[in-house]
């Protein structure tokens, strides 16, 4: 069932006098409005709920294990007279996500598209498992699998995409159905456009700027995510080694007759303290995850940032066409010969053409001029769009992050605080079984 | 009832009063039910003072009862080690401490002392208690040197840490009942350094301290037959208690080094915040408060591990080198009775000799020297006899000693394990009480925080109203 939806496209306002300021804030109001009424959220409920384990074979025909992940879809109006129905269900691996993805990438350029769980664990802290199958590992790329379809649900654009609901809904033929949209080649165009080498003269200011601070960004959190987990093992080191006193201290209360009670229940409490750390740190993860999309999300935006320059070249490049055409037109009326031309050297040297001749080059120019014109003018359009709706994404995209960070920074200190009053009742406890002894 | 190291020794708990040799009663101002020692008129002499001759088991019985620890502020006498101070001749560079002494004791002419005394002073001062009172319990000097970390013995923290071992060496004699009164450390507390050097030389020479050596390793050669069951008890629960405090000494410098290590990581942790809220605008602010919370928990965390290395590393090192001092207290206690056991066994010997029928080689002899083998007989005899009365006389001084030693141990035995429980009760306490403190302060940090938070969003939520 699709999703009742609005609007196939984003709304542009059309309106250019307004300043941009004015601008900004009504397409941020836009944006909520389109989210209200258009988010697949709103219609369908979305869960990733297990991992299973499949064999068969791969690309060159050899035996591999890998993971599938269950993607349940209910919509929301089902439940009715209070009884929910089951719901439906599918398997998709990660290779799948991947494609969908770059899909998405592809048809949506202007859309800072929510990354994927990376493929392997690179940023870890020793006691938490590289292992793509270890079910720890696994649970958490669940989680973060099923906050990227639910990223994509409620973004305006790309909730409408019909590959995303096939996705979500028909296991079989969905890889088929998306190779048929011809999204291959427009991949392969945009991979070569991406790793090319190409200096752009007017860029727009903002997507420089938003380059420069995506660099940036990804910087400061690559290395604040390695501080954290070289924090999180000495973290670990310090309420392990506390679990020896445990040990000790019930081993010394066997021989000792006034202290014996007081240490034994010491020691309780400080197996209790060490044991703590695993489910604290657990914990943390997650909020290292929060941060993880964000450094994930910079490779987006810099993809943003560049189709951003790749249209804007092309339509430099158009431009400067243009006007060598009109310059060699002009030339060839006035009989001027500004620019250096192998024609103008040759003309010199054998002498003039004839007027013929002229009016056949002349006629030709005025064709390409005029061809050349309208390029301009539909590639300015393009260039025009582009911004447009790639910067209402960025403004979503900003507030977006700016909410989830936030509420991540809240829930560290949340974090910070329940750790350290587990410290205080630990230690508490002990301080009465020391003074016991 | 935490004891603090300070500078200054302040009352402690346990308190028995040592014999007041001048026949006055000491003050007794608060406290009625402090002990006071009776006085054996053999004191009076400084008979006990003279710590280089063993003293009569008999009398020390009689004049030191060991009781039960009393409250109250009966301290007659206060020391303290500080100040030390670097000293540099032409063969040698060592430090010296001020020793500061106050005492109201009678036997001390002046109330007031000031030395200074160097690490070799002390271990004198040891030896000479222990050789005097080979069975009590003598509180461990600290270390040589140190094996682990530091090397150079002029290292600020190494001295540091070896004169508040000093300190509390010199208290715990101090409080002492029978240690306190020892000559010997009345001498090293009051003589001036020349003083001291004399009266070192004083005593037992090298060659009858050699000897006194050599008779030891022979009796723990020997080994002792009969140890009453009460002092191999003693000795299970000394090894027990050495593993379980070297164990625990052990952790606790392991706790120590992987809380500093996070502490370094911790450090560098805050300013990632710090360098990212330069790229941010509207979280910028948040970012350098949680920067902030990590550099006030980065200070709490310092001193938390200073804490643990100045209270409770310091008190279970000393343990561990108290077990090893209780190990050596058993084995000379064992030493005496197995002196005392070798000596019954040749008293038996002789008694057999005695009482066995003439040797024939003594009569042999006896007619070769030309003597009539009756008398040479007779003569055999007597001297016999005159050996077995001679042994007979050492076989009940050693006697005495052994239960001298036995007694003098169990004393000081209960003694120990009453400070020993206080002081380990409350080093734990004390660490327990820091890290809840510790904590404590962290939470303010963070909870202050996320109030500072949660009064933001009312912004937000207006911005979500309009429509």
């Amino acid at each position: 069932m699709m999703a009742d939806s609005g609007p196939e496209e984003i709304a542009v306002i059309g309106n250019t006098d307004l300043t941009s300021a004015e601008l900004e804030n009504n397409i941020k109001n836009t944006m909520v409005e389109i989210e209200k009424w258009t988010s697949l959220l709103r219609k369908m409920e979305i869960s990733v709920g297990e991992a299973e384990k499949r064999t068969g074979k791969n690309t060159v025909n050899m035996q591999e294990i890998y993971t599938v992940y269950l993607i349940e879809t209910r919509p929301v109006d089902a439940v009715t007279e209070g009884i929910i129905p089951a719901p439906d269900s599918l398997w998709r691996r990660y290779s799948e996500f991947e494609l969908l993805r770059n899909y998405l990438l592809v048809t949506y350029p202007f859309v800072v598209v929510a990354p994927l769980p990376e493929k392997r664990a690179e940023i870890v802290w020793h006691k938490l498992s590289a292992d793509n199958m270890d079910p720890d590992f696994v649970e958490r790329r669940r989680v973060a699998l099923e906050n990227f379809l639910l990223r994509i649900a409620s973004h305006p654009v790309l909730c409408n995409d019909k590959i995303f609901y096939i996705f979500l809904t028909e296991e079989k033929g969905w890889k088929e159905m998306v190779y048929e949209t011809g999204f291959q080649a427009k991949a392969d165009s945009r991979l070569k456009a991406m790793n090319a080498a190409f200096r752009v003269k007017n860029p727009d200011k903002r997507f420089t700027e938003l380059k420069h601070y995506s660099d940036e960004l990804q910087t400061v959190v690559s290395q604040l995510l390695r501080v954290r987990a070289r924090v999180a093992d000495r973290l670990y080191g310090v309420y392990k080694v506390h679990g020896n006193y445990g040990r000790v201290f019930s081993e010394w209360s066997a021989i000792e007759k006034e202290m014996g009670d007081g240490l034994q229940s010491a020691g309780h409490h400080m197996d209790a303290y060490a044991a703590s750390v695993d489910d604290i740190l657990e914990e943390e993860e997650h909020y290292a995850d929060q941060l993880k999309e964000y450094l994930f999300y910079t490779e987006a935006l810099r993809a943003v940032c560049r189709k951003h320059e790749l249209t804007q070249f092309e339509l430099e490049m158009a431009a400067q066409d243009l006007t060598s055409k009109k310059q060699q037109k002009e030339e060839l009326v006035t009989g001027t010969v500004r620019t250096f031309s192998l024609k103008g050297m040759t003309s010199k040297l054998f002498g003039q053409e004839t007027a013929e001749q002229r009016e056949a080059k002349l006629q030709v120019l005025e064709q390409q001029i005029e061809e050349g014109e309208e390029a301009v003018k539909e590639k300015n359009t393009e260039s025009d769009e582009f911004v447009k709706t790639a910067w209402v994404d960025i403004e979503r995209f900003k507030d977006q992050k700016d909410r989830d960070l936030k509420e991540a920074l809240i829930s560290y200190a949340i974090m910070q605080i329940s750790r350290c009053k587990k410290g205080i009742q630990v230690w508490t406890n002990a301080k009465e079984c020391f003074n016991k002894m | 009832m935490s004891r603090t190291i300070d500078a200054v020794v302040s009352p402690t708990q346990t308190n028995t009063i040592p014999a007041d040799i001048s026949g006055q009663m000491l003050d007794l101002d608060e406290d009625d039910d402090l002990e006071v020692f009776s006085k054996d008129s053999t004191l009076a002499d400084g008979n006990m003072f003279n710590a280089s001759m063993q003293t009569s088991p008999g009398s020390m019985v009689n004049q030191c009862k060991f009781e039960e620890d009393e409250e109250g502020d009966s301290k007659d006498i206060f020391i303290t080690v500080d100040n030390p101070e670097s000293h540099v001749t032409a063969i040698e560079t060592f430090i010296t401490y001020r020793v500061l002494t106050k005492t109201t004791r009678s036997e001390f002419d002046n109330s007031e002392y000031e030395v200074r005394r160097r690490y070799q002073d002390f271990l004198w001062l040891k030896g000479k208690l222990e050789e005097a009172h080979s069975t009590l319990i003598v509180h461990p000097l600290p270390e040589k040197f140190v094996v682990k970390g530091m090397v150079e013995r002029f290292n600020g923290d190494f001295i540091a840490t070896r004169r508040k071992a000093l300190h509390k060496f010199l208290n715990r004699i101090a409080d002492h009942p029978i240690l306190s009164c020892s000559e010997d450390f009345k001498v090293f507390l009051s003589a001036q350094a020349w003083e001291l050097t004399t009266y070192k030389k004083q005593g037992p020479g090298f060659l009858s301290r050699m000897g006194e050596t050599v008779r030891a390793v022979a009796n723990s050669v020997r080994g002792v037959k009969n140890r009453p069951e009460e002092f191999t008890a003693i000795q299970e629960y000394v090894e027990d208690f050495s593993n379980k405090i070297s164990c625990l000494d052990k952790v606790t410098q392991r706790i120590v080094k992987e809380q500093k290590e996070y502490l370094e990581e911790l450090k560098e942790y805050g300013p990632t915040y710090t360098l990212w809220s330069g790229s941010e605008e509207e979280l910028a602010e948040q970012l350098k408060g949680v920067a902030g919370c990590i550099e006030r928990c980065c200070k709490e965390t310092e001193e938390q591990v200073g804490h643990l290395s100045d209270t409770l590393v310091p008190v279970l090192h000393e343990y561990v080198l108290c077990a090893e001092t209780l190990k050596a207290v058993l084995r000379r206690r064992d030493n005496i009775q197995a002196e005392f056991e070798a000596k019954n066994e040749t008293l038996a010997t002789k008694k057999v000799d005695r009482d066995a029928e003439s040797s024939d080689l003594g009569f042999v002899w006896g007619s070769l020297l030309g003597k009539n083998p009756e008398e040479a007989r007779h003569q055999r005899q007597e001297r016999l006899d005159g050996e077995i009365e001679e042994l007979k006389e050492e076989i009940d001084k050693l006697e005495d000693r052994v239960e001298w030693a036995n007694n003098a141990l169990k004393g000081d035995w209960g003694r120990w394990q009453r400070s020993m429980r206080g002081d380990l009760k409350s080093a734990f306490f004390s660490t327990a009480e820091k890290n809840v403190d510790y904590y404590e302060k962290c939470l303010a940090v963070w909870e202050t925080f996320l109030l500072s938070q949660r009064t933001e969003p009312s912004e937000e939520t207006d911005r979500d109203n309009t429509p």
